[in-house]
């Protein structure tokens, strides 16, 4: 039998309450770092050090917000007004078909190494949500808050999706590299990073499939909450009519 | 092409070095400060600046601090200044300011002038990031590098954001200053969704002090049961995708899941086949990735992004989707990795 130490949890448990009664996040992690540290009786002095340490060492992580300052110039002038219309343009654009084609090109890319070449603050805010946002708009008008944001919504979960289950195929790629490592650390001999690589096309291609099947059916979703988006907006009126 | 090197010391001195990158964010924030204190109409002006002049502080002053009175001294004040980041944010102390924001007539109006030459600097990012990883991450004068050789991507990312700006000011006729101040409405609406990634770096960093893993490991191993092929990989491929959960990274949970389950019982244990079960297994921590507040930069930075009003709205549509594919992870590795 062995003890189990269940000190070193007490994080865990304050990050899941923390978040389910909707405290801020930064709070939660710090409160979550703040117990767990106390808890397994490190010395306070050395906690925040560790805090300092790991937070300096994780700055690239910010790297986002050089981009930002591009993007914001460009919706200065329009960018998202542009996308909108550019979409219009094109015949039989819908947001369905905009997001299926996305996410073939970024899992394809992915699957190549070029995971640069998209991302949440370079390509989904300020091209593919306007236009996905822009293809709906075209055929239904106007778009209730709601619907614009399931739209955008799905826009940014179609780039991590694609990218995720595309990224392990390319063999040089940090996960597929640390997979090999930790194989030969452990003494399993005879296993080359291609191997690794070439068992992560099944499940890329179940990614595909299911994911295209979900969004085949968002256009139908739309469609059926805008149907009730406008009954209930006829309703109101009727009331405000009697 | 590059002279071979003589010595054993790799030269990292770089034009666009980490450091500088570092120093670059960190005078983007100082201006945002400054803008922020410039705001005659913001609500809470001096804790909101507050908040940005402390976390852009780490970026601008962090390197040089640990040169002038070390790490341990610098990574104190840090740490506090975490803490006191974390507070202000924590008690509402931090929101959204005022913004000159055109009109819909008036964006319509350049956005038409303009034309698709609008799309062009967006688009010059990633080519540009791309194209320069590929070709220029050798680059270098007497071995002083364009790009620091550790950190070629994000270096790369760098300059196509310079590039970007500079053909943005050339069709929109807006200067990289005025971009800069009009980032400000992005950051804000961002806000602390912007600092959550590296806040659960550091919550990783002190569950690896912590021995967490471990923790997670032992009780993981209280369910199972040894020769019930179905429910080991059960265990790890749900396991996998908790783990991450809980880490917000699945490189995070793979060492502590593998060795704790995979390699002990269904490697010695049943003689399963190494390649698929590690491919599959990571792939079922990313399905978790999928699902977690904890993977900020994926899943609420996003929501920020967008404007979203729920900021779990991208958590629940890729809810669906990583649950399908843990599922058949799950089919496909018992299907795969044994040969008997």
């Amino acid at each position: 039998m062995f003890d189990l130490n269940y000190m070193p949890l007490i994080g865990i448990l304050v990050v899941v309450v923390g978040f389910a009664l909707k405290f801020n996040p930064l709070l939660v992690v710090t409160a979550a770092g703040l117990a767990t540290g106390i808890a397994v009786d490190m010395d306070f002095i050395a906690l925040i050090e560790t805090f300092g340490e790991k937070f300096m060492n994780s700055r690239q992580l910010a790297s986002f917000l050089l981009i930002l300052p591009v993007i914001a110039i460009l919706e200065r002038y329009g960018l998202q007004q542009r996308a909108k219309t550019w979409i219009a343009n094109i015949k039989g654009a819908t947001t369905t078909r905009i997001l299926s084609m996305y996410f073939v090109v970024r899992e394809c890319s992915a699957a190549l190494g070029l995971l640069s070449l998209a991302g949440q603050a370079q390509t989904v805010r300020p091209l593919l949500a306007p236009m996905a946002l822009g293809a709906a708009a075209n055929t239904h008008g106007d778009l209730p808050k709601p619907i614009k944001d399931l739209i955008s919504a799905h826009a940014a979960a179609c780039d991590n999706i694609a990218v995720f289950f595309g990224e392990d195929i390319f063999i040089a790629f940090g996960a597929v590299l640390l997979m090999d490592a930790f194989l030969k650390e452990n003494g399993i001999a005879g296993i080359e990073p291609l191997h690794i690589g070439l068992w992560a096309i099944p499940t890329a291609i179940a990614a595909l499939i299911v994911h295209l099947v979900r969004l085949a059916r968002l256009e139908a979703r739309i469609l059926n909450m805008i149907a009730e988006h406008k009954s209930k907006n006829v309703l109101n009126a009727e009331e405000a009519i009697s | 092409m590059s002279a071979p090197v003589n010595d054993n010391t790799v030269n990292n001195t770089a034009i666009i070095s980490i450091e500088n990158i570092y120093l670059l964010i960190g005078f983007v924030v100082m201006f945002l400060v400054v803008k922020t204190l410039q705001d005659k109409q913001h609500p809470k002006k001096y804790t909101t600046a507050l908040f940005w002049f402390l976390f852009g502080n780490v970026f601008l002053f962090g390197d040089l601090s640990v040169n002038l009175i070390g790490e341990s001294l610098t990574y104190q004040w840090v740490g506090f200044s975490v803490i006191a980041i974390a507070l202000l944010a924590g008690f509402g102390k931090v929101s959204m300011g005022s913004y000159h924001q055109p009109s819909e007539e008036q964006l319509e109006s350049d956005a038409k002038r303009i034309g698709n030459k609008l799309f062009l600097p967006a688009v010059l990012i990633p080519v540009v990031t791309v194209i320069c990883t590929l070709l220029l991450s050798n680059v270098n004068i007497a071995e002083v590098y364009l790009f620091d050789q550790k950190h070629v991507t994000l270096a790369s990312l760098t300059l196509a954001c310079g590039v970007a700006l500079i053909v943005a000011w050339r069709f929109t006729s807006g200067s990289p200053f005025q971009a800069l101040s009009e980032s400000r409405r992005l950051v804000d609406s961002i806000g602390w969704a912007a600092i959550l990634p590296q806040m659960l770096a550091m919550l990783g960093g002190v569950f690896i002090v912590a021995n967490t893993g471990t923790a997670i490991q032992d009780l993981v191993k209280l369910f199972i049961s040894p020769d019930n092929r179905f429910m080991l990989v059960v265990l790890y491929c749900v396991g996998m995708a908790l783990f991450t959960m809980i880490m917000g990274n699945a490189f995070a949970a793979f060492p502590v899941m593998t060795a704790g389950v995979a390699l002990p019982f269904l490697i010695e244990g049943h003689g399963a086949a190494a390649a698929p079960l590690v491919a599959i297994g990571m792939y079922s921590g990313y399905c978790g990735t999928l699902m977690t507040p904890m993977a900020a930069n994926f899943n609420i930075v996003p929501a920020a992004l967008l404007d979203l009003k729920d900021k779990y709205q991208v958590i629940k549509v890729q809810f669906p989707t990583a649950i399908a594919l843990l599922i058949i992870n799950i089919f496909l590795m018992y299907g795969v990795i044994f040969n008997d």
